[in-house]
């Protein structure tokens, strides 16, 4: 159990949101639990901040309730849904409070990491209130001033009996502090190899504005031809498209650019067109298709019909012949993520299944949705993160390109007709 | 670069004097003696180079004791010895120099500055020095007050030091227990509010808790990363190959092939053998090969299989012999023989792109205590370099035969290894490099170090 920590507007439900997010990326089943959202079905309508207020006894007794519902919905979650990780996302300010958690955890054997925001820069704390305040359904009806005004009397009830963490007292915790938004950390007793990758994570991200681009290599010749993998270089028109990101790139003004390639040749041709400087990340090659490499659709169904099957009953795991599953490309680009999350703006120019992947991470499709995602070739997805996710604008350069996207055919079992298996094959010369 | 394989392509230079990502970072320690200081630069130092960056630990009573040449007593720490506080400046100060040539022209990426640094007025010095010449500065203070970690770390660090060569144990204990009394008055911990511009970790009680300020980059995210997840619990960690496969005994390189009966066998003296050792709670490890797999299936315990242990990919040259691609590919074959760490098989993998792929095997070999690694030669090769500090041109030559398996336990600064041979025969897979590394070398000339095979 993660369990949140810190006056209201400090950021925790958007580490609870991006946090679980990258976990279910990773393959750690985790889900939220917001008692705000509890506390919002409860009372069907918010007042004001009266409801807050530390001597409102009958609110206490509905925001205890809350809690209790919320910490009884987790238990359902771990025990019934499988989950691994679940993030209780409350101010949790009080010792009170975090006793009845501790105690909670204990009874039913789950391991209990905290993190608490602290933030007392009054900016941030502003900004914070403008993206995700005003627009909470609590105020719908109010106008800007109203809400704010509000909303800043509700932070000062919690102050009265706010008890942070304290380095003394909760030494046998386990939990990471976060200060102003991530210059300064504390971090004690990490138990576990998850909780040290959630450090590690929660390290890395940053709430700095800027976008994240992510673009297919330009069409290749085996693109053309409706061959998968390979290592070939740019068609003429995917040429052509390099040329065309360069001018979209420029006219995106961006100071302090990063460009990352793959170490495949059509990748690194269109960085190449943009006349800048570029990484390349082996971890950013495309899905190694083993014994399919090279292969068109047609010619997978002739040499290995049953394979081409059970990719169709399920792509996100199934592992090509001397080759890889989504699944663990996932695993390998966790690394780039990770750099991601650290930097600010990035150009990162790669190929269809690993784009799939990437996007699946920021706009938290499921393992079942990413391997369908549509990532045609010729166009730029400008990802600028937003309140609590991710804005996409998708931009199509104006350069034709074959289109490379096999939808799921209705018929996936072993004993299917070649017809029924080729059925949703784009076409290619 | 220092993921490694990434290579940055620079077109024209952008004339700026700015500190870039790429600017060399100086990590300097600070902790009283026998802190773990020397301990964190040490590991740190072999991490860093193991994932591909250039590193060098710099350790300032080295540069003390070849200028004083030799230790009488704790009296030289005083505070009040002019002499001695000279002296001690000036070795700093020679550190310093040679830190700046590793950085500025030896190609050197990381320096680790190893000295109490006890005072802010020597972090200012650092500090300056570090502005100067364009370096990143990262500190590493490392506070502790339990006196049977200290102890423990003066047993085994301390006695065996050229200071103490000719004392007896209580005699260095009681000295050494002095010197560091004359740090303690003028230490000046990494304060909260004084040093919140500075970038640093702080770590208390052997890792129990952290304070990190300011990680300004990629490199220094992956130290505190690191530093987080060690730890000085004993425990010993056991690499062994998978018994010996089908593919082997052809003299096949690859491939997925299941055991040998010899390999089973082994399999079985594995089994007891782990027995014997008497571990609680050992973890075992695996690839996802069908050759780890079976071998791990004899111990009879649970099990967990890691893709990326599984063996470096051939590419073209999956299951052949090395007869048939010096046949097919000689120039490839040449090629490897001028440079195995880096050299690629067509659609396949090198040896830095390996460690690459084992660098989360390693983090989590770190956060473990007793653990068994069934795995593959290339693959052990890695590992095994990481532990013993082996060179990017040593790694693919390390010897590691069918059927022995390397216990591997952390000692002082190092690690002792034991290689324990279960005694059941298996056929020779290391091939040496020959002396002609030519392309055109004749092939007899090429497969002069190719181990017998059927």
């Amino acid at each position: 159990m993660i369990v949140m920590v810190g006056l209201p507007a400090r950021g925790k439900t958007y580490i609870s949101k991006k946090l679980t997010r990258y976990l279910n990326w990773i393959g750690v089943t985790t889900k939220v639990f917001n008692v705000g959202q509890y506390r919002r079905d409860a009372t069907r309508s918010y007042n004001s901040f009266e409801f807050f207020r530390p001597d409102n006894a009958e609110a206490m007794k509905i925001r205890k309730a809350c809690a209790i519902a919320a910490l009884k919905d987790v238990c359902d979650y771990f025990t019934r849904e499988q989950g691994q990780v679940v993030v209780f996302d409350a101010t949790n300010t009080t010792l009170e409070r975090r006793e009845v958690i501790l105690g909670f955890a204990k009874e039913n054997g789950y391991k209990v990491f905290f993190v608490e925001s602290i933030c007392d820069d009054p900016e941030i704390i502003a900004q914070n209130i403008k993206q995700v305040k005003l627009s909470s359904p609590d105020y719908k009806d109010c106008d800007k001033e109203e809400a704010v005004a509000d909303f800043l009397k509700r932070i000062e009830c919690y102050k009265l009996n706010y008890i942070p963490l304290d380095d003394n007292k909760d030494r046998s915790l386990s939990y990471i502090k976060i200060f102003n938004v991530g210059s300064r950390y504390l971090v004690n007793r990490v138990q576990d190899h998850i909780q040290s990758r959630i450090v590690y994570y929660l390290m890395n991200i940053h709430v700095t504005p800027r976008s994240i681009y992510l673009s297919r290599h330009g069409e290749s010749e085996l693109n053309l031809v409706g061959r998968i993998g390979g290592d070939s270089g740019l068609s003429p028109r995917g040429a052509k498209f390099a040329s065309a990101l360069g001018a979209y790139m420029r006219g995106q003004s961006i100071s302090d650019l990063k460009v990352w390639t793959s170490h495949m040749k059509r990748t690194i041709q269109t960085a190449e067109a943009l006349g800048v400087p570029y990484e390349q990340w082996k971890a950013l090659n495309e899905i190694d298709a083993g014994v399919c490499e090279d292969m068109t659709y047609e010619e997978i169904q002739e040499n290995y019909p049953e394979e081409f099957a059970l990719r169709d009953q399920d792509k996100y795991r199934y592992r090509y012949p001397k080759g890889e599953s989504y699944e663990d490309l996932v695993q390998r680009l966790e690394p780039v993520i990770m750099e991601l999350e650290r930097q600010e703006n990035v150009l990162v120019i790669c190929h269809q299944a690993v784009m799939r992947c990437l996007l699946a991470f920021f706009l938290d499709k499921t393992a079942r949705e990413l391997p369908y995602l549509k990532c045609p070739l010729h166009t730029v997805l400008k990802l600028t993160p937003v309140a609590y996710g991710c804005k996409v604008e998708l931009v199509f350069l104006n350069v034709e390109a074959v289109n490379t996207h096999r939808d799921k055919p209705e018929n996936v079992d072993v004993d299917r007709e070649p017809a029924e298996a080729l059925e949703t094959v784009p076409d290619h010369i | 670069m220092m993921r490694g394989c990434s290579r940055t392509r620079l077109t024209q230079n952008q004339g700026t004097a700015v500190c870039m990502t790429n600017c060399p970072t100086l990590i300097v320690t600070v902790g009283l003696p026998a802190r773990g200081k020397t301990y964190i630069s040490k590991k740190l130092t072999r991490y860093l180079n193991w994932i591909g960056v250039p590193t060098r630990e710099f350790n300032v009573g080295q540069y003390r004791r070849e200028f004083v040449k030799i230790y009488k007593s704790f009296e030289f720490f005083r505070p009040d010895n002019e002499e001695g506080l000279k002296i001690r400046r000036q070795c700093a100060s020679a550190a310093l120099n040679d830190v700046r040539q590793y950085l500025t022209e030896e190609g050197g990426q990381v320096a680790v500055f190893d000295a109490t640094n006890t005072t802010r007025e020597r972090r200012e010095t650092i500090v300056q020095f570090a502005e100067q010449n364009g370096f990143k500065v990262f500190f590493v203070e490392s506070v502790c007050e339990d006196p049977d970690v200290i102890q423990e770390n003066i047993v085994q660090v301390k006695l065996g030091s050229p200071d103490y060569t000719n004392c007896n144990t209580d005699e260095a204990v009681e000295d050494f227990l002095k010197r560091i009394k004359c740090y303690e008055n003028s230490y000046e911990t990494l304060d909260e509010v004084l040093d919140r511009d500075l970038s640093y970790i702080k770590i208390m009680d052997v890792g129990q808790r952290f304070l990190v300020n300011r990680v300004l980059d990629h490199i220094q995210s992956r130290i505190v990363y690191y530093l987080m997840n060690i730890h000085i619990t004993p425990r010993s960690i056991y690499l062994c190959r998978h018994g010996e496969s089908e593919l082997n005994v052809n003299g096949r390189i690859g491939g997925d092939s299941g055991l040998t009966p010899r390999g089973k066998a082994f399999g079985k003296k594995l089994s007891q053998f782990i027995q014997t050792q008497g571990i609680s709670d050992l973890k075992v490890w695996t690839s996802q090969m069908k050759r780890t797999i079976q071998t791990a299936e004899a111990l009879d315990v649970p099990y967990e299989q890691w893709k990326v242990l599984n063996e470096i990919d051939a590419g073209v040259c999956e299951e052949m012999m090395y007869e048939e691609i010096q046949d097919h590919y000689p120039l490839e074959f040449a090629l490897r023989d001028q440079d195995k760490y880096r050299y690629r098989y067509p659609k396949g993998e090198s040896y830095e792109d390996l460690v690459q792929r084992l660098e989360p095997v390693i983090m989590e070999l770190e956060r473990q205590e007793n653990v068994l690694v069934v795995c593959h030669q290339a693959v052990m090769r890695c590992l095994l370099a990481y532990f013993l500090d082996k060179t990017a041109e040593e790694l693919p030559y390390l010897k590691c035969p069918l059927h022995t398996v390397l216990k591997l336990t952390p000692v002082a600064y190092g690690c002792k290894v034991e290689s324990i041979s279960l005694n059941v025969d298996a056929v020779n897979t290391h091939r040496e490099r020959p002396e002609n590394v030519e392309v055109s070398r004749m092939s007899k000339e090429a497969l002069l170090t190719v181990p017998a095979h059927q």
